[in-house]
């Protein structure tokens, strides 16, 4: 094997110019794959582990997937049964008895559960109206399943407790009703309930739609003002291991009845893009690879041609056709294994150069360069590619070579 | 080494192309070690086609070769290659050095490929060939660095690298000027003489046909003559 390498190398090195473009083309190529990648993978990660950290991992609503069957479907599952004109049906929606599930939710190994229960209202402050979504919490447990406790300005969610009618807005919220802390305003819900309600705390989440138009109070008041007593519509869930949500949210859907909704399930749109960047990545920097791979197969296209006479007589010494493919596709190995290595050197400067870029844009995250993903693999990856397809360039050179009959060779030649 | 069957036996070895031209007709020869055999005749009588189809680069279409007793007829490819490894050894009128190695390397090649010797043995042994055949001062030059004569008896070094039974020759001498293709010739004695090799020569050089022990003559694909010292 080293004497075939051994061959290789001296052939390749008869075509060093011609050897080094085609190793350039590698090099580029699995230089933007690790580069693009970097920065896709990078993103994206920053993003999931945004969208994980923001939102509870799992979702259960008070709602099932599929309403629920009608008395005459049941009568006759086979029979050919037509229903129309439906009567609507007036019924307290929401999630009765939260405290079983919340008991059986808790008993998951790293899991914290909260209920809660959303619901519109209007804050009125002086000549300002804003419709806010109000979210009623039991602030121990809604700590544990979200971050708010971490993004707030002034006061804290316990202090919801101490205050009668106590109220948790965003800060922009405020800026646009023109309250302060300990301000009154009055809430006013859908059903016509109307509440004078404190600012306790103030929050920034960075997220416009939270900090514009989000407010906490206590899961009794919103029940009070949503005119909806004893009920939830919402338990949130977060888990230990995210990876486990989509399996969990499955079972939980099927032991309770109740649509459970996994964040991969909420974010499916998001990450169905993702998918597709990634379509659009790979197939770009695999175009980069294919050209590289064209060079390879050029040149050990070139070296089988200028080579028949060493091959004939490789041959006549004793070399099978087998050796003398190994020699070309090593050649094509190594030109590829050169592509790679110097492509991993040109990969890495390039991500260094990238992460001294800064963008002067004020982010709500407060990030203004780009995120980076630093994985030994992105570079496994790339190498791998570019030496699978520089060995596959060269097998059908290497194929033509092993095929050349020496006798026809040496009769030429003499 | 002493195997009861001849070294090598041709028996009604035949070569016709698919266009319908007959190389060699009816070739029957038995080869002996030690003999020193000059295959002769006029240009296209088949001289080097009967030497590849001994030598194992071809095969016949009819008829069968048979090396150390062993029928090579119905032998695959990669046995062939190993049989030309091992127990031959060709130099052709062309040097065919490998021009990226030096002389050393190219006649390490197929000791190497043979592996059956550690690296230091490999290379003591290619520069005993080397210094037999008064190359020694050249083993780390280059081949364009050698003269005609050099290039050709660093091929005959590398035809003997893995020690064959047969040493198979096309026109050695063909590219040489008189002094340096009788130098070969008597090369080609020696190891005919001295290490019990059949050594297997073709030339169009009756002079030097005649420093064989054995003349076999060619015409037209037939033996018309076959004459021993």
């Amino acid at each position: 094997m080293r004497l075939i390498i051994d061959l290789a190398r001296g052939m390749l090195s008869r075509r060093r110019r011609q050897t080094l473009v085609s190793v350039l083309g590698v090099a580029l190529g699995v230089a933007f794959f690790i580069a693009i990648t970097s920065i896709m993978r990078g993103f994206q990660t920053y993003f999931i582990q945004q969208v994980i950290d923001v939102q509870p991992h799992i979702v259960i609503k008070d709602e099932t997937r599929s309403p629920a069957p009608q008395a005459a479907h049941m009568a006759a599952p086979d029979g050919a049964v037509a229903i129309n004109g439906v009567k609507p049906v007036d019924r307290l929606r929401g999630i009765r008895a939260s405290g079983e599930r919340l008991a059986v939710l808790e008993a998951i190994p790293g899991a914290a559960a909260a209920p809660i229960l959303t619901g519109a209202a209007l804050l009125r402050y002086g000549s300002r109206d804003v419709t806010i979504t109000v979210t009623g919490v039991d602030p121990t447990r809604y700590a544990r399943v979200s971050n708010i406790e971490k993004d707030m300005l002034s006061g804290r969610l316990e202090d919801l407790r101490a205050t009668a009618n106590g109220l948790i807005i965003g800060d922009s919220l405020a800026l646009r009703l023109g309250v302060q802390l300990g301000d009154t305003v009055v809430a006013v819900s859908p059903r016509g309930v109307s509440l004078q309600m404190k600012i306790v705390g103030l929050f920034h989440t960075g997220l416009a739609t939270l900090d514009q138009s989000a407010g906490y109070v206590l899961l009794k008041v919103n029940q009070v003002l949503q005119d909806r007593p004893n009920v939830v519509n919402q338990i949130l869930l977060r888990l230990g291991d995210v990876t486990q949500a989509e399996p969990l949210a499955r079972e939980i859907e099927a032991r309770f009845g109740e649509r459970t909704e996994s964040w991969e399930e909420q974010n499916r749109n998001i990450l169905t893009v993702f998918v597709i960047q990634n379509a659009i990545m790979y197939s770009v920097t695999g175009a980069i690879l294919l050209v590289a791979a064209f060079g390879i197969y050029n040149i050990i296209s070139t070296v089988v041609f200028e080579k028949t006479r060493d091959i004939a007589i490789l041959k006549s010494l004793g070399f099978t056709e087998g050796d003398v493919q190994l020699l070309f596709l090593a050649q094509g190995l190594i030109a590829g294994f050169l592509g790679a290595a110097l492509g991993c050197l040109i990969g890495q400067l390039m991500i260094e150069g990238l992460a001294q870029v800064r963008f002067h844009t004020e982010t709500p995250a407060g990030n203004d360069r780009f995120l980076l993903a630093r994985d030994w693999r992105i570079y496994a990856i790339a190498s791998g590619f570019a030496m699978a397809s520089a060995a596959l360039a060269a097998v059908i050179p290497a194929r033509r070579a092993a095929r050349l009959d020496p006798v026809q060779i040496i009769r030429g030649a003499a | 080494m002493s195997t009861p069957a001849p070294l090598l036996v041709a028996q009604g070895v035949t070569k016709t192309l698919p266009e319908g031209v007959t190389l060699v007709s009816d070739i029957n020869l038995t080869i002996d070690g030690g003999e020193f055999v000059a295959i002769t005749g006029p240009s296209g009588s088949g001289k080097s086609s009967l030497l590849y189809l001994l030598g194992l680069l071809d095969r016949p279409t009819s008829g069968r070769v048979l090396l150390e007793g062993r029928d090579t007829a119905a032998l695959p490819a990669p046995d062939l290659a190993a049989m030309r490894l091992a127990r031959l050894g060709f130099v052709f009128q062309f040097h065919f050095l490998l021009p990226e190695f030096s002389t050393l390397d190219n006649v390490l090649i197929p000791i190497r490929r043979r592996a059956a010797l550690a690296r230091p043995a490999a290379e003591a042994r290619a520069r005993m060939l080397l210094d037999a055949l008064g190359l020694a001062p050249a083993a780390e030059k280059m081949p364009d660095q050698l003269s005609g004569g050099m290039r050709q008896r660093v091929a005959v070094a590398r035809a003997l690298a893995n020690d064959p039974v047969l040493l198979l020759a096309d026109e050695p001498t063909g590219n040489l000027d008189t002094k340096n293709a009788a130098a070969v010739f008597d090369i080609f004695a020696r190891l005919a003489k001295e290490d019990g090799r059949a050594v297997l020569v073709v030339t169009h050089d009756a002079e030097l046909a005649r420093r064989a022990t054995r003349r076999v003559h060619l015409v037209d694909g037939r033996i018309t003559s076959d004459e021993k010292n």
